[in-house]
């Protein structure tokens, strides 16, 4: 019983990770690249400027790295949990996301998006309360 | 408009193959107990070595550029609820390509987070 809510509690914590670290890298690495700005691309030496300024970039390095640990706490919580239970649950994020907009870029979110955020909520939690791993271990 | 139904075809079937093969790789890890940084380096350091982690990153690699395509040709709030798909392909993957038993309850919670993940994308501003 002991290893029953052990494997419960690890999973919840790596998708809690999953859930925090994709939003924040994906937010650092827009906002990376909004910095970097619109330019026209017409030759090679344009092509090497922007990509000088990209990867100059603290928020794209930051970006990366944040999505890099998403990565790896997705495959970790992948190697005891069924697919079918994580990819759902990671869904999550895009509420993390609406969240992350509205209250640190104050972003306008609308009613509808809103409800789909708490649709999402639903389903995580009606999927959260299945067993994580329904496969035998080998 | 084939060429449209065909790049999203892509994003869906090859971006939940390549998370389907990813988690059979790591499926033959085998459940990870130590979370110690050396531990965490042996395990991603084997991970690489399961053949089914690279068809898996190569189908996801596959699926982002069918994205980018798809995102030159339709606009992002028809696009993504469309790959909001993928959550069902993948509880559908599950059972079949891992061996997974989707409860009706599991169902229930997949199809919701379709449905959300269309409303979050129809609600853009």
């Amino acid at each position: 019983m002991r290893t029953h809510s052990e494997l419960h509690l690890k999973t919840y914590i790596l998708i809690f990770f999953v859930v925090i670290f994709a939003p924040i890298g994906n937010v650092l690495l827009s906002k990376g690249m909004k910095s970097v700005g619109d330019s026209s691309l017409h030759s090679v030496s344009d092509l090497v400027a922007i990509a000088l300024r990209v990867f100059t970039s603290p928020f794209i390095w930051l970006g990366i790295g944040f999505l890099l640990l998403f990565f790896v706490s997705y495959l970790l919580v992948l190697s005891w949990a069924d697919y079918s239970f994580v990819q759902p649950a990671s869904a999550t994020s895009f509420g993390v996301v609406a969240l992350l907009g509205h209250f640190a870029l104050k972003e306008p979110i609308s009613p509808t998006r809103w409800l789909g955020v708490i649709v999402i909520c639903l389903g995580v939690l009606a999927v959260g309360n299945t067993h994580p791993r329904t496969t035998e271990q080998q | 408009m084939a060429w449209e139904v065909f790049l999203l075809l892509l994003i869906v079937v090859a971006g939940t193959s390549g998370e389907l093969c990813v988690t059979r790789a790591m499926k033959t890890i085998g459940e990870v107990k130590n979370f110690r940084p050396g531990a965490l380096l042996r395990v991603l350091v084997r991970a690489i070595q399961v053949p089914w982690m690279w068809l898996g990153i190569a189908l996801m690699a596959i699926a982002f550029f069918a994205l980018l395509g798809a995102l030159s040709i339709e606009n992002v709030s028809f696009v993504v609820p469309v790959t909001a798909l993928s959550y069902a392909a993948g509880a559908l993957g599950g059972e079949i390509f891992l061996g997974e038993r989707v409860s009706r309850r599991r169902w229930i919670g997949v199809f919701l987070v379709c449905l959300g993940v269309t409303l979050v994308f129809i609600g853009r501003r």
